[in-house]
């Protein structure tokens, strides 16, 4: 399956995945505590050189990830120019586009795997709560393993209902789906069953 | 103990084939699509423990770095975006639809979109448009505008989400683990 990972290789995907994540706390925590047009519009202008530090092609693939906020910088900034409150809309926006930016750089720097790494660490503690980090790797190999089965499953059932009538089938791929994913479900716990389960 | 962990993980997988449907965009760039129903469906079909714990995940790969969520967004931007309300409530919302359809002993339909409602649409909204007040420095009146185009498509899905819910019922009895 397509992660986010960059496959342009910059100079931050050899850092190891736990420097990058605690500083992105920290840069984040700090853009919350900037409250003012200029120090974020510094740290803006500081996340567009890091995203161009790797390659004209990563800063490309970078800009397309802020798409779905346009929607957002458009409200916000139509809002505070009708209210004429013009540095209220910058810090918002800057804020908002700035925190997604360095977000991003550290996704598209690192390998799903190490990531999942760091996450898998970071839950570590609710074993306490009978979550044990086996279970929790196991469960996260299945959805993997399980999304493009059921996108393919899901596909054939709305090949079949095309062959069997003229409209769309629309919302009525879903309960079989969903039966396929219940049933699918069975199948591997009885397969874990068998070879040894999953405790 | 293999039943509820494969449970868990094939919904978790159901809610990322939902999010992959074809959208539609609205006005505020969230995108309607299956997604929410998936949440829904995890809490109605899987109970309130199983269904909370299949969103969160699917979460967990979403936020490491896969573009699981609707419009392929992924990674630790989500928690950065002014949607980072939606995520939190993702969890919660599964939670309470699915502890609604458990113990509201009425017909499983009636008692999943009833749940879907208040879970999948009015809470989850609820702490979505916190986020997005917190997020875009609005007031909270003023965040629910940009919700409320989406009540229309959430409430059909909550409805669609009581019909499969009611579905399984009759097809799959015993896989309905919130009425087990």
């Amino acid at each position: 399956m397509l992660t986010l990972t960059s496959p342009v290789k910059t100079w931050a995907h050899g850092l190891p995945a736990a420097v990058k994540l605690t500083a992105l706390c920290g840069a984040t925590i700090g853009l919350f505590a900037l409250n003012s047009p200029l120090p974020l519009a510094t740290a803006a202008l500081a996340a567009v050189l890091l995203m161009l530090s790797g390659g004209a092609i990563f800063a490309k693939t970078a800009l397309r990830h802020l798409r779905p906020l346009w929607p957002f910088v458009l409200i916000v900034a139509l809002w505070h120019l009708w209210s004429r409150d013009l540095s209220g809309g910058a810090v918002v926006i800057l804020r908002m586009l700035t925190a997604v930016t360095l977000a991003n750089f550290v996704t598209m720097t690192t390998r799903l795997s190490d990531m999942i790494t760091v996450l898998e660490r970071l839950a570590r503690p609710l074993s306490a709560f009978g979550l044990s980090p086996r279970t929790l790797a196991l469960a996260v190999a299945l959805v993997i393993r399980f999304i493009p089965v059921m996108q393919d499953r899901a596909e054939q059932i709305s090949q079949s209902w095309r062959a069997r009538s003229a409209r769309r089938a629309g919302w009525r791929v879903l309960m079989p789906a969903t039966l396929a994913a219940l049933d699918d479900a069975e199948h591997v716990a009885e397969a874990l069953r068998a070879r040894g389960g999953s405790a | 103990m293999e039943k509820n962990l494969t449970h868990i993980a094939l919904f978790a997988a159901l809610i990322a084939v939902l999010g992959l449907v074809p959208k539609i965009d609205l006005a505020t760039g969230v995108p309607i699509t299956a997604q929410s129903l998936g949440i829904m469906l995890c809490g109605t079909v899987l109970g309130a423990r199983n269904g909370a714990l299949a969103v969160l995940l699917f979460l967990f790969l979403t936020i490491a770095g896969l573009p699981l969520l609707a419009g392929g967004r992924g990674g630790f931007a989500v928690l950065a975006s002014p949607t980072v309300g939606y995520i939190i409530g993702f969890p919660i919302a599964a939670f309470v639809t699915g502890w609604i359809t458990s113990a509201w002993k009425v017909e499983v339909g009636v008692a999943a979109t009833v749940g879907a409602i208040l879970g999948g649409i009015l809470l989850l909204n609820a702490i979505g448009v916190v986020g997005m007040s917190f997020m875009l420095e609005k007031t909270l009146p003023e965040a629910a505008l940009l919700a409320a185009p989406y009540l229309i498509g959430d409430t059909i899905k909550a409805v669609l989400a009581g019909l499969v819910t009611q579905a399984i019922a009759r097809a799959r009895p015993a896989a309905l683990l919130s009425r087990a």
